[in-house]
């Protein structure tokens, strides 16, 4: 299946990554950053089906994407 | 033996850019310049060249700052109030160091003015013209000759000192025409142009040509930079002709085609016995101080003669030595305004 | 696991200054890969403008000529015509291109320049600060129109993938959006047969794509997102405006000439 990582020192915590999830994986913490927002996260990681349309969404590149052949 | 052909001071600015180098030309037709892109139009697709009629003097200015941005030779010209509209991009051109040639054939003001001779740029020309507090290498000539050796020489200046370089006259000189001896293109070591844009190939440095600059200092070092070359110009590039200047008690200032007025009464001055001589800055920026000093050293009275209200005066004004008079007489330029050489000896009678 | 999505190579690995949600970044990225995939990277030299698009050369891995405001399309015009054998585009906000830079957008545009130009409409001044634009739309609250864009007073939003499909040296023409999975796919498409005119020396090509100013809108990302796909894209359709596959190409481009030039003088000129 698929995985990303979001390298929370680019996020700036818009939030068009949780919108571009069909299966809400992905939403944003309460936690400050080093840049002072609240950047994405994800939950129910194993359900990822590595579609890449979050990344793609993503304005600032923070998430990369990884997906089994 | 040299050829020597009969040509339009205009056309003589053009076959110099051409000999110089230059196969870009950006324009837009404005009286009394257009016989330059008129020929460049003619010539320069002959050899591979692009000429390009810009939707304006503002459109013109940026191609040329993009083209010089590549690295090749490349000119626009206008006149007055198309220079006018060329301040932005010269002051862009400045500020990110692009060498570019651009005539100012210049007209009478403000405003629409007219389309008579006028001397009333020079302000404009050599106390920066667009904002931000820069200067650009002015070249004043005098005769078909100086249009044709002096476009050549602007391409050199602009290459060595990475900066846009004026050629600034009037339709006296852009107009007439006169026998031209079209010399080759000087032999002048050039420093290899390292900053153009060209494609960042794998292993190369990445090439920017910018005017902003937002880093802490940044901007300060930058301007000090671009001062220390203006330091450098004034020191090495000054150039004047002196005429009958040696044994002169008074010595006329003048520039352009009103030197060339001026020297007729200097003529008429001599045959009435009296020691009358010339000192035509022949680059207006660099201003040849040195040379006012000199003269002045011996000889205490300066006429300044000038086709505006008085613009030049200033810069003598402040190189003179400092128990030197210095005399005006302008003519605002204007249809009928041209001096008759007998109006400049009058003023020399009256100041001698 | 191998990585599916990565950063194209054009793009440096650098945050960007853009706000949260701002979709310049985005734009940015589709125009980067674009880049990859035609392998011009390496004689592509971009124009940047002025705005928020500024600092280009932070973000491209790729020569920058900096225009003055508006005027990027004549800049860009200088450096193809000087270098025909470089890949040029200029990247142009709404301000830049719709107001100040008319004139030079029209124009090298019907010239058929060989040149792409990404036109990035935000419906606002944002690098000053949100002042009305000429694509602001009609009862739009902004810095400069406090009330409201007014139709009677300030006109209506300028609609510039439209007008500039009007003329001849336009070979393609297109507004895109990012602001769903569905329509940046089609973003990156049309940005690729933008890319593709160019390369192929087939006229001027030109898109518009719309995005997002959270900033100057006073919304959040999300909104301003919704924002496009509603109100935005009603006015400003997307869509393909003009794509001439059959346009004439240009005569073989001459080569960059340095060098003493041919002493021919025209015949009018007696020698005397």
């Amino acid at each position: 299946m698929g995985r990303i990582e979001i390298d929370e020192k680019r996020c700036k915590g818009c939030g068009l990554c949780t919108t571009a999830c069909h299966l809400k994986l992905i939403s944003l913490t309460r936690e400050i950053n080093v840049l002072g927002f609240t950047p994405a996260i994800t939950t129910n990681r194993e359900r990822c089906t590595g579609c890449a349309l979050c990344a793609r969404l993503c304005p600032d590149l923070a998430i990369t994407v990884f997906k089994d052949k | 033996m040299s050829q020597r052909l009969f040509v339009k001071g205009n056309e003589a600015v053009a076959m110099a850019a051409i000999e110089a180098g230059c196969r870009y030309y950006f324009g837009y037709p404005i009286t009394p310049q257009s016989d330059i892109p008129e020929y460049l139009s003619r010539e320069l697709p002959k050899l591979n060249g692009e000429f390009i009629q810009a939707e304006s003097e503002v459109g013109a200015i940026n191609m040329l700052l993009g083209a010089s941005a590549t690295g090749v030779r490349a000119m626009t010209s206008s006149s007055s109030p198309g220079i006018s509209l060329k301040q932005e991009g010269i002051s862009y051109m400045a500020g990110s160091e692009l060498p570019g040639v651009i005539v100012n054939i210049s007209r009478s003001g403000p405003g629409l003015g007219g389309i008579d001779a006028s001397q009333a740029d020079y302000w404009q020309s050599v106390k920066g013209g667009g904002h931000g507090g820069y200067h650009i290498v002015v070249l004043a000539p005098a005769s078909v000759q100086e249009m044709y050796d002096l476009t050549m020489l602007a391409f050199d200046l602009a290459d060595i000192y990475r900066t846009p370089v004026m050629v600034l006259a009037d339709s006296v000189v852009g107009q007439m025409k006169e026998a031209l001896v079209p010399n080759p293109r000087p032999v002048t070591i050039l420093p290899e142009k390292a900053w153009r844009v060209r494609g960042r190939r794998e292993g190369t440095e990445q090439m920017i040509v910018k005017s902003l600059f937002l880093g802490d200092g940044e901007l300060e070092a930058h301007n000090w930079k671009l001062h220390g070359k203006y330091d450098v110009m004034k020191e090495n590039e000054c150039r004047q002709e002196l005429f009958m200047a040696d044994d002169a008690q008074l010595v006329i200032a003048a520039f352009g085609s009103v030197a060339r007025i001026a020297k007729t009464a200097i003529l008429m001055a001599r045959d009435a016995g009296m020691k009358v001589g010339l000192l035509r800055p022949i680059t207006l920026f660099p201003f040849p101080t040195k040379a006012f000093q000199e003269v002045t050293l011996r000889c205490k009275k300066i006429l300044d003669i000038e086709l505006n209200n008085g613009q030049m005066v200033d810069d003598v004004r402040l190189s003179v030595a400092r128990d030197a008079e210095v005399y005006f007489y302008g003519r605002p330029p204007g249809a009928g305004s041209l001096p008759v050489p007998e109006e400049l000896f009058e003023q020399i009678k009256k100041h001698y | 696991m191998p990585q599916v999505f990565k950063r194209p190579v054009s793009l440096k690995d650098v945050p960007t200054h853009f706000c949260p949600g701002c979709q310049h970044g985005t734009i940015h990225r589709l125009v980067a890969e674009a880049m990859d995939e035609f392998g011009v990277r390496e004689r592509t030299i971009g124009v940047a403008s002025v705005g928020c698009s500024v600092f280009l050369y932070g973000y491209f891995d790729v020569d920058v000529v900096e225009a003055p405001h508006g005027r990027a399309p004549a800049v860009a015009t200088g450096v193809k015509r000087a270098r025909p054998d470089s890949f040029v585009f200029t990247y142009q906000g709404d301000g830049d291109l719709a107001a100040i830079g008319t004139a030079e957008i029209i124009h090298a545009a019907n010239r058929g320049e060989d040149i792409t130009v990404i036109f990035v409409n935000n419906t606002t001044y944002g690098m000053t600060g949100g002042q009305m634009a000429p694509t602001t739309m009609v009862g739009q609250k902004t810095s400069t129109s406090p009330y409201g864009r007014d139709r009677a007073k300030d006109g209506s939003p300028i609609r510039m993938a439209e007008l500039l499909a009007q003329l001849g040296g336009v070979a393609f023409s297109a507004r895109v959006a990012v602001n769903t999975p569905k329509n940046l796919m089609d973003a990156k498409k049309q940005i690729m047969n933008a890319f593709r005119y160019q390369v192929e020396g087939k006229g001027f090509s030109f898109i518009e794509a719309l995005s997002t100013c959270p900033t100057a809108w006073g919304v959040t990302p999300i909104q301003a997102n919704e924002r496009i796909g509603g109100e935005l894209i009603e006015y400003f359709p997307l869509g393909v405006y003009k794509d001439t596959a059959q346009w004439k190409p240009r005569i073989a481009p001459p080569a960059p000439v340095e060098q003493p030039g041919a002493r021919a003088f025209p015949e009018f000129m007696n020698e005397i």
